[in-house]
């Protein structure tokens, strides 16, 4: 059920955008979503083939952009890209780590169409 | 026609981050310290808030909102019978509470007559790490029967915490639960998070948790924020 309040706010923001910007239509979403959030992308789009009925969203294709996690070690400075379960630094085993990326969760970009100003 | 690409970059959650602010400043206009408890279904919230109950009742006037799935009373009715206002918020199936459903939680306490609200989330590990309600404390409870994998099978609740409870204590012996992988995860998602190991069943660690949240509320009371 969480996804269907995430998909709501993600249709509020674009027709926002979208109605700001004098769209007649918005044929693409970009979604950016790091590794760590926990969005289960095809219920998202399950329900936004519902709710999107009726709004200048109808049929918009949604585009979710993945963000790996990235680390760094505080110890031993070593960045790593996280492959799989949470893990101690790879190259000292240190566990004191910053999580650099990975938790992002947001609405990057719309693409409208307008119609051309007579 | 033109198409045109429009930045956006606006955060999913930020109109219940919005509502969460609020809700916040609400509470502080009330003098009112607030903790919002998360674990998953069977952890012990209920029990963990009867337990704080008694710790304070002579000390600190609570109140109680309680989320649940299912028009089901069972959790606000052991509240009410300890002797504290409890509200009982109906999700409507939804798997976590958000800003809004705590706004009209609140609305039906008594807030200038308390000093501490307690809100029981709906149980899940997943949801409520993402919906800010606009509490002071973020408060998680594990329990030792869930296992020692947790941290790293759900990140961000572990990451999003203030407080760490491990409850059921008294279950260690009987259970393999490896103290030193869990606290590892945890150590790694949330560095140097406080976490207070208790026993709802025997009533072990209570004391010290009390004492420290009426540390933070006075604290609060001091500062205002
Ligand atoms: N052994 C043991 N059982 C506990 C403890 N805390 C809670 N329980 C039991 O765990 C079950 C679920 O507790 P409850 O408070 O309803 O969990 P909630 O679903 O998170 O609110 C109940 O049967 C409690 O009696 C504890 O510290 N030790
Ligand atoms: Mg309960
Ligand atoms: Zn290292």
């Amino acid at each position: 059920m969480h996804e269907l309040s995430v998909t709501e706010n993600i249709l509020a923001i674009c027709e926002k955008h979208a109605n700001e910007n004098g769209a007649s239509k918005v044929t693409d979403i970009y979604l950016t979503i790091g590794q760590l959030s926990s969005i289960v992308d095809d219920s998202v789009q399950f329900y936004w083939d519902i709710i999107s009925q009726n709004t200048l969203c109808q049929g918009a294709r949604l585009h979710f952009q993945r963000l790996p996690a990235k680390l760094r070690c505080k110890q031993c400075g070593h960045e790593f890209i996280l492959k799989g379960e949470l893990t101690l630094c790879p190259q000292c085993e240190s566990m004191r780590i910053d999580i650099l990326s990975g938790e992002e969760f947001f609405v990057e970009s719309i693409l409208i169409e307008k119609e051309e100003a007579l | 026609m033109s198409k045109e690409r429009v930045p956006v970059v606006e955060q999913i959650f930020s109109a219940n981050d919005q509502i969460a602010m609020l809700n916040r400043q609400r509470l502080n206009a009330a003098g009112v310290f607030s903790i919002n408890l998360m674990a998953s279904p069977g952890a012990g919230k209920t029990s963990f808030i009867l337990r704080t109950i008694e710790g304070l009742k002579n000390i600190l006037r609570l109140g109680v909102v309680e989320g649940d799935t299912a028009p089901v009373t069972i959790d606000s009715d052991l509240i009410l019978a300890a002797g504290m206002p409890a509200v009982q918020i109906n999700t409507g199936g939804d798997c976590h509470l958000d800003a809004v459903m705590l706004k009209e939680g609140l609305n039906q306490l008594p807030l200038n007559d308390l000093d501490l609200v307690i809100v029981e989330n709906v149980g899940n590990l997943v949801c409520p790490a993402s919906f800010k309600l606009g509490t002071h404390l973020n408060v998680l409870v594990a329990s030792i029967p869930e296992g020692d994998d947790k941290p790293y099978k759900y990140p961000a609740m572990y990451r999003g915490v203030d407080v760490l409870v491990i409850n059921k204590m008294d279950l260690l012996p009987y259970i393999p639960f490896k103290m030193d992988y869990f606290l590892q995860g945890v150590q790694i998602l949330n560095p140097g998070v406080i976490s207070f190991p208790v026993s709802c069943a025997t009533g072990d660690g209570i004391s010290k948790w009390c004492h420290w949240l009426i540390a933070q509320r006075n604290h609060f009371i001091g500062h205002g924020d």
